[in-house]
């Protein structure tokens, strides 16, 4: 009996969206007991968990995507929201332009050149180095030019989750290190080394981070698309 | 509420639509962040349209609010590439952590020193 209800709930796309959705306030909560810590990124913690969940009960990942596609879906309109702050804020980002703009060319060209060079390093063959280039940019992005350098788009979207995982853990003790105080900045750096992640962990931290973040994002996500092929 | 969502997935849509005739070079999301900032920009004045605007900047506060869940199911697709992780994961780590690491400084002292060396602290 019970069996027969594990299996008819398995298959269906309410457990997965309910399970992403408790165990993400449950992960915002944990995260929220010390909102100085930020090795508890609640991102981090909840594919954690799901992730465990779903080895552990023999899930596949199509089945779990089935309930989960619908906050997924949600990642497009999100992006746009991103463009609502840029008008309401658009004095500040305007002063910020000419910042903005070498940033911009400068820090792209050290995130694709540098995932480059240390996966040469490594021996890496060359379609991983190609599927590693655009990591930095958004998932969309990173893997249409993935595919289109040859590499694989699969491997590219996880390790696009995982440096924006990467730099929401390590910007926020960082920017504090080197005593940056400027939000702009700070926001600038994280989006375009972090994409959405580091979005969502710099509006998390201050609204003026999130809004220069979310340029940074939409800009690398262009440029990116252009320099990769500098450099394969 | 119904109004906000709806002009963000209009604009998405336009985006998408966009994206297609650009052949997919800039992801339609993208652009429609691009023309969403801009239509405001431009009908901020029109008394007709400002319960509009309301609805659509309070919808994007509460999307930008929750934007972490929205990577979650993507993130959890890791589970697919375990046997890649077991082979190379450590290597994959160096890699996303020491080029994490040097993009955020450099990027973050291009951005200070040009703000710095144009003025852009004076007020401060």
């Amino acid at each position: 009996m019970t069996e027969g209800l594990w299996v008819y709930l398995a298959t269906s796309p309410l457990l997965w969206l309910v399970t992403t959705l408790v165990v993400w306030l449950a992960a915002t909560a944990i995260a929220g007991l010390s909102p100085g810590n930020a090795l508890l990124n609640p991102i981090m913690l909840s594919i954690a968990v799901i992730a465990a969940i779903l080895c552990i009960a023999g899930i596949d990942y199509d089945a779990y995507f089935k309930g989960a596609q619908f906050i997924h879906f949600l990642l497009g309109p999100a992006t746009v929201a991103l463009g609502i702050p840029l008008y309401e804020k658009l004095s500040l980002v305007k002063s910020n332009l000419v910042p903005m703009l070498c940033a911009l060319v400068v820090g792209s060209l050290t995130a694709v050149g540098s995932t480059v060079f240390f996966a040469h390093l490594f021996g890496f063959a060359p379609d991983v180095v190609a599927s590693l280039a655009p990591k930095s940019t958004t998932a969309a992005v990173a893997m249409a030019v993935s595919s289109g350098l040859n590499g694989d788009p699969a491997l590219t979207a996880a390790v696009v989750v995982l440096t924006g995982i990467c730099g929401a853990i390590v910007v926020t003790p960082m920017m504090n290190a080197m005593r940056i105080k400027d939000f702009s900045a700070r926001g600038f750096a994280v989006g375009l080394a972090s994409h959405g992640i580091g979005t969502a962990r710099a509006y998390s931290v201050d609204p003026v981070a999130g809004l220069f973040s979310g340029i940074a994002m939409g800009f690398n996500a262009v440029l990116t698309s252009l320099i990769v092929h500098v450099f394969l | 509420m119904l109004i906000g969502i709806t002009v963000l997935l209009v604009f998405q849509l336009i985006g998408e639509v966009t994206a297609y005739f650009l052949n997919g070079f800039v992801p339609g999301p993208v652009i429609g962040m691009a023309m969403a900032a801009v239509a405001l920009t431009l009908t901020g004045g029109v008394k007709i349209l400002r319960p509009a605007h309301q609805q659509t900047i309070d919808t994007s506060k509460v999307v930008l609010a929750n934007l972490g869940i929205l990577f979650v199911p993507a993130g959890v697709g890791i589970i697919q590439h375990l046997d890649l992780i077991r082979d190379s994961g450590l290597e994959l780590l160096a890699i996303v952590v020491l080029s994490t690491v040097i993009t955020l400084t450099v990027t973050v002292w291009v951005f200070i020193l040009v703000k710095r060396l144009s003025g852009g602290y004076a007020n401060d």
